[in-house]
């Protein structure tokens, strides 16, 4: 006996637990489903909206410039051509040197969390790294100007120069603003994501893994290493992606401490520009459509890079999360 | 031989766990840095005119950034009136009413849109409010900054929706209530704390936010009346500020930076410590 045929009839009462669909609706049940999937659907809307909008508008760039956009070197606005390579040159270098500095500093801390450091410190710890976090991006960049660049030009250049100066990434003059600077400041904004998900992925592994490696003669070293991290791989991947994804992003901090120069320069001491900074300064002096509109296919761009990251670093921390559980 | 091994084994072991430590507590460092150089140079230059003189014009020292203030609480009460509305009902659908795949899209679109860079908000925001009627306003900023309250909201409202105990539900559907009925008079009340906090640091994030403001609230030197006409923030200001060449705007950007700083991470602490108590929530 099916529960439709029952609500059909109307004789026989259905049976408890699942109440026939007129009754869900005199309860305000299904009003109420409806309601919040409206809701839960403008959210895909609001989305779809994002994308369409991106799209349109730069519609006038797209059909000029086609696919050259993206190798093109030249940023002529009195001119009307452009082109993306040194923008998106910049937020790919000063993308790759954060993530140079931030996953070995971020690795190593959450390691130290989940290994070493006693469960109660390494509660406090992760709590003011979760506040590291929660710090406003201009924030950063306020520093950023006035703290880290000063020290880029009198110290951390100079020692760089005196030992490494040899590598053609090191060579040219030294500003103070520039791609290694900006890469610094990302790198310390992303190091409390990678310290946070890394540390959560890393508890997560079953305690048998390391006893196994201990009763087997590893050091601790050896057993953190050699098993625990291989373990949480994926997850610690994640974490490194969704980094990645907030570095490529990151506007305020970046478009603060680069220089602002849209040239492709070998040398990280020379200054740079990114896609992110290149909107925030031109966008309101934007005069034309055509250049306008450039600056919309730059968000474009943007935003296809970080979809693309997010979605991998998203499946491979639900990958661990299913893995983690199971084990 | 192997006493070499076994040395340079055990050396290795104390040189990396070493380093590991080192580096926490670099990470550590560099927060009480942050900190340490925002109350020092901020709190030279804090001082009650901040908080209730307007900006002097360009080269006058002196003056404060009273609607600047004015102007951020303005931006986050418009993001706090469309975008928790949204985000806790699409959350209460997420933890209550979903089926499996139309909620795995929504969640994953969620956390793709917590992902897109706060500058292509920006981008959006003024394609579609500030384009069509050609001119800055806080209602284009409150949009901006709503898009990015919303996804917060859902994945703390259906994380603490999710913590309540069925036995709660299962009480309460025992007595006779609909299921809507349940979800508005149990389960929203005992996840309340949890769901507010959620919500409070939502606002909190986007407090902070610069790049999404810059070319839909723009930015302003007198009073912003009204929700139609370009508004001045606190992030705003402390950008345009610290890159300006006067030594008095750096002042003032120390100050500001202060503030923002502080409000932003005693409203982070506050929430962080209520939910820690409880035990639920991941921030990541």
């Amino acid at each position: 006996m099916s529960i439709t045929a029952t609500t059909i009839n109307g004789a026989v009462p259905p049976p408890a637990g699942s109440r026939s669909f007129v009754e869900r609706l005199r309860d305000g049940d299904e009003i109420a489903h409806l309601i919040t999937l409206l809701f839960a659907a403008a959210i895909l809307l609001l989305t779809s909206l994002l994308v369409y909008e991106l799209w349109i508008n730069s519609s006038l760039s797209r059909a000029k410039f086609g696919l050259g956009f993206f190798w093109t070197r030249t940023w002529d606005p009195v001119g009307g051509d452009f082109g993306a390579a040194p923008f998106i040159y910049g937020t790919l270098v000063t993308a790759l040197v954060s993530l140079a500095i931030a996953i070995p500093l971020g690795l190593a801390a959450a390691i130290f969390l989940a290994e070493l450091a006693p469960r109660k410190y390494s509660d406090s710890v992760s709590f003011l790294i979760d506040l590291l976090a929660a710090v406003p991006s201009v924030i950063y960049g306020l520093l950023g100007i006035f703290v880290v660049v000063p020290l880029m030009r009198s110290v951390i250049g100079p020692a760089i120069k005196h030992t490494l100066g040899f590598l053609p990434i090191f060579k040219g003059p030294n500003y103070g603003v520039g791609f290694l600077t900006a890469g610094i400041v990302l790198a310390i904004m992303i190091v409390p994501f990678i310290i946070s998900v890394s540390r959560e992925v890393l508890l997560t592994v079953p305690r048998e893994q390391r006893e196994a490696a201990l009763g087997l003669g590893a050091t601790r070293w050896e057993a953190t290493w050699q098993v625990v991290v291989p373990w949480a791989r994926t997850g610690v991947m994640g974490s490194i992606f969704l980094a990645l994804a907030r570095a490529l992003g990151e506007t305020m901090a970046v478009t603060m401490v680069i220089g602002n120069d849209p040239k492709i320069a070998a040398s990280l001491f020379a200054p740079g520009y990114t896609i992110a900074a290149v909107i925030a300064n031109e966008f309101t002096e934007a005069t034309g459509n055509l250049y306008l509109s450039a600056l919309i296919e730059l968000g474009l761009v943007l935003f296809l890079m970080t979809f693309i990251l997010n979605g991998l670093a998203r499946l491979l921390i639900i990958a661990t999360d299913r893995g983690g559980g199971r084990a | 031989m192997s006493d070499v091994r076994l040395m340079w084994r055990k050396s290795l072991n104390v040189v990396m766990l070493t380093l590991t430590g080192v580096a926490a507590l670099a990470v550590v460092s560099v927060l009480v840095m942050i900190l340490g150089y925002l109350i020092w140079n901020g709190g030279k230059s804090l001082n009650w005119d901040f908080f209730t003189k307007l900006p002097k014009p360009v080269g006058e020292d002196g003056g404060g950034m009273a609607n600047a203030i004015v102007g951020s609480l303005k931006l986050l009460l418009l993001a706090a009136v469309m975008g928790l509305p949204i985000g806790l009902m699409a959350g209460v659908y997420l933890a209550e009413f979903s089926g499996k795949t139309f909620a795995f899209i929504i969640r994953y679109t969620t956390d793709l849109l917590n992902g897109v860079p706060s500058i292509v908000i920006g981008i959006f925001a003024y394609s579609l409010i500030v384009l069509p009627v050609k001119h800055f306003s806080a209602f284009a900023g409150g949009v901006a900054l709503a898009a990015m309250v919303i996804p917060i909201t859902v994945r703390a409202t259906e994380e603490f929706l999710r913590s309540v105990p069925v036995s709660l539900r299962e009480g309460a559907m025992a007595l006779g209530a609909s299921k809507w009925r349940t979800i508005a008079t149990v389960v929203l009340p005992a996840a309340s704390a949890g769901v507010i906090t959620g919500m409070l640091l939502a606002l909190a994030r986007v407090a902070g936010e610069t790049a999404p403001l810059l070319f839909t609230a723009f930015s302003n030197r007198y009073w912003s009346p009204g929700w139609q006409q370009p508004i001045a923030s606190l992030p705003v200001m402390i950008y345009t500020y610290a890159i300006a060449p006067y030594d008095d705007w750096h002042r003032q950007a120390w100050a500001a930076g202060l503030v923002l700083l502080g409000l932003v991470l005693v409203a982070n602490l506050g929430c962080r410590l209520v939910l820690n108590r409880r035990g639920t929530y991941r921030s990541v």
